[in-house]
């Protein structure tokens, strides 16, 4: 089975002094979480889409989802972790309660906050899973990266050439990646934050999917006005 | 859902517009993975058409024949995974006796409104038609097959004398499948091309007799006439088939042309001939396509006027697929993984 990820857990930085989490902003006609969710309820080889959101907002997640995706029949809501890990594992106990888990299952994991995502990095992401165990979506660097270890003066400008920026969906063999957080102690769980990081650390390897510019993190109120903007093009 | 769906905003300058999908409980979610260019989207991206034209319509995703597989279905006609061809053809106010083709209201996808280079597609369920089974490649073209067959239909109800002879004037795809289903329709008729290129002319293996239009023989006559050249070309093929169609004969405008086209009006008078202008296609068309392309041989047929698929996964691709077109001798197919 393929399974799908998305991560809206935080209630992190807010946006437009509310109180709201950016993931449930309005973007056009609905909030960026369904937005997002969409995209992958649009992939027929996605067989069930997952939410993990903070539990203060799960009834809020589920009434929007009642509201905006009718019954709601491929989705199930699940109670997000402390952290981004702790919200996958979750989402992986979810999913090992309601269906168990096959050698060959797949889990795409996805930021609720890239409603950007398109159906081609989805395939691809499934594609790269399915052959590799692991997958990160990437853009090449187009900026210059400075690595400084004071915060004051330049340590480092590693060329660009081999450097890329990480987006998601980040996905991967199911039973892999669940082996793969077993294998950590707390304190690397609380340190290592990205999954695809978890699986190089662990020697297992990730291989690139073509990410797109725009398929961007909304995290900034300009990232939101661009958005928005984006949608308002003629 | 934000869509992305590629538009053409310039002549050769194509950008992403981002518009929410409109996942009513009417509207079938299909996915296009397969889609041909048309002579129509050339000269749009070429910037072929009077400014004016381009001022209007522009942006515009281009591309009105494609195929895909249905993604959603809330109206229970379709299953997910299925493949289907879409219909970009919008019906306008229905008028008693005319085909939804020709209603001046009706709204003609990459027309004047986004064609189906799009990440998605939304669409009533009577504009898709299931074609299970069908080649991909194949099926991407249905859309001209179906312009092939409502053309043939069109003739079936204008004809009053015998088809004995048929000519079908054009040398492209277009010249191909009416004479491919001519043949089909009518087997017993003998199909006659007539054409330019003698290195096209050989791929026309379905027909009974090939000509060259500068050396036609001397006592050279059809019963009827499909006109299947368009441009420049209209006048002339018009003109000769004006000449050598026989009395009452039906000849079938089928090319489009940017200029108006002067005929021989007085010998149209003098043998009694029909003249019928034919343009897009409707349901029942792409039903008889999709019927056609199951019949033992005729996919593989069809695929003989299929140039090249050019992999498409970037918006420079695009361009790269535009630009081979140019130099295609038949149809230039996208496969569309966007």
């Amino acid at each position: 089975m393929i399974y799908a990820a998305v991560l809206a857990g935080g209630i992190g930085s807010r946006m437009q002094n509310t109180d709201l989490p950016k993931q449930f902003l309005e973007l056009g006609d609905k909030p960026i979480l369904l937005h997002t969710v969409e995209k992958f309820l649009m992939n027929a080889r996605v067989d069930r889409v997952y939410i993990g959101i903070n539990p203060d907002w799960q009834t809020y997640c589920e009434d929007l989802v009642r509201k905006h995706l009718g019954d709601g029949e491929r989705i199930t809501v699940v109670p997000g972790g402390k952290d981004r890990n702790g919200t996958i594992i979750n989402v992986i106990a979810a999913i090992e309660a309601e269906r168990g888990l096959t050698d060959e299952d797949i889990l795409l994991t996805h930021d609720a906050v890239r409603p950007f995502v398109t159906q081609r990095i989805i395939d691809d992401n499934i594609d790269a899973a399915l052959a590799c165990g692991a997958c990160d979506t990437v853009v090449r660097a187009s900026d210059t990266i400075v690595r400084s270890e004071d915060g004051e003066t330049i340590t480092e400008i590693p060329p660009r050439d081999p450097l890329y920026q990480g987006q998601t969906p980040q996905s991967f063999n199911l039973k892999l990646l669940k082996a793969c957080f077993d294998e950590m102690t707390e304190q690397e769980r609380a340190i290592l934050t990205d999954a695809c990081k978890i699986c190089v650390l662990k020697g297992r390897p990730v291989k690139l999917v073509k990410g797109e510019v725009l398929n961007f993190k909304i995290t900034t109120v300009g990232d939101y006005q661009l958005a928005r903007a984006m949608l308002m093009m003629k | 859902m934000i869509n992305y769906v590629y538009q053409l905003i310039a002549p050769r300058t194509i950008t992403v517009k981002y518009k929410a999908l409109d996942l009513s409980p009417d509207r079938v979610i299909v996915r296009p993975d397969y889609m041909a260019i048309c002579h129509a989207d050339q000269r749009y991206y070429k910037g072929e058409r009077d400014a004016a034209v381009l001022k209007k319509k522009l942006p515009m995703a281009l591309i009105h024949e494609a195929t895909g597989r249905v993604v959603r279905d809330p109206t229970g006609h379709f299953s997910v995974g299925e493949r289907v061809v879409m219909i970009p053809n919008q019906p306008g106010t229905p008028l008693e006796g005319v085909y939804p083709n020709y209603l001046r209201d009706s709204r003609f996808f990459s027309s004047g409104y986004d064609g189906f280079m799009r990440e998605l597609v939304d669409l009533p369920a009577d504009r898709v038609v299931s074609c299970e089974g069908v080649d991909p490649v194949q099926a991407a073209v249905s859309e001209f097959i179906s312009v092939a067959f409502h053309a043939v239909a069109r003739f079936e109800r204008a004809v009053q004398t015998p088809v004995g002879r048929i000519g079908v004037w054009g040398d492209g795809g277009l010249g191909y499948l009416v004479s491919l289903v001519l043949k089909h329709r009518f087997p017993e008729a003998k199909i006659c091309v007539i054409g330019l290129d003698e290195v096209k002319l050989s791929r026309f293996t379905h027909a009974d007799e090939t000509y060259n239009s500068t050396a036609l023989p001397g006592d050279f006559a059809v019963d009827h006439a499909f006109e299947c050249c368009g441009g420049s070309g209209c006048y002339y093929a018009g003109n000769q088939v004006i000449d050598v169609i026989r009395p009452q004969g039906v000849l079938m405008l089928m090319g489009v042309s940017e200029k108006e086209v002067p005929y021989n009006t007085r010998m149209v008078l003098e043998k009694g001939l029909t003249l019928v202008g034919c343009s897009r296609s409707d349901r029942p068309d792409f039903e008889a396509t999709v019927a056609f392309l199951r019949a033992p041989g005729m996919a593989q047929r069809v695929a003989r006027m299929i140039s090249e698929v050019v992999e498409v996964h970037s918006i420079d691709d695009i361009y790269r697929a535009f630009d081979r077109d140019l130099t295609n001798p038949f149809k230039t197919v996208l496969h569309w993984d966007l």
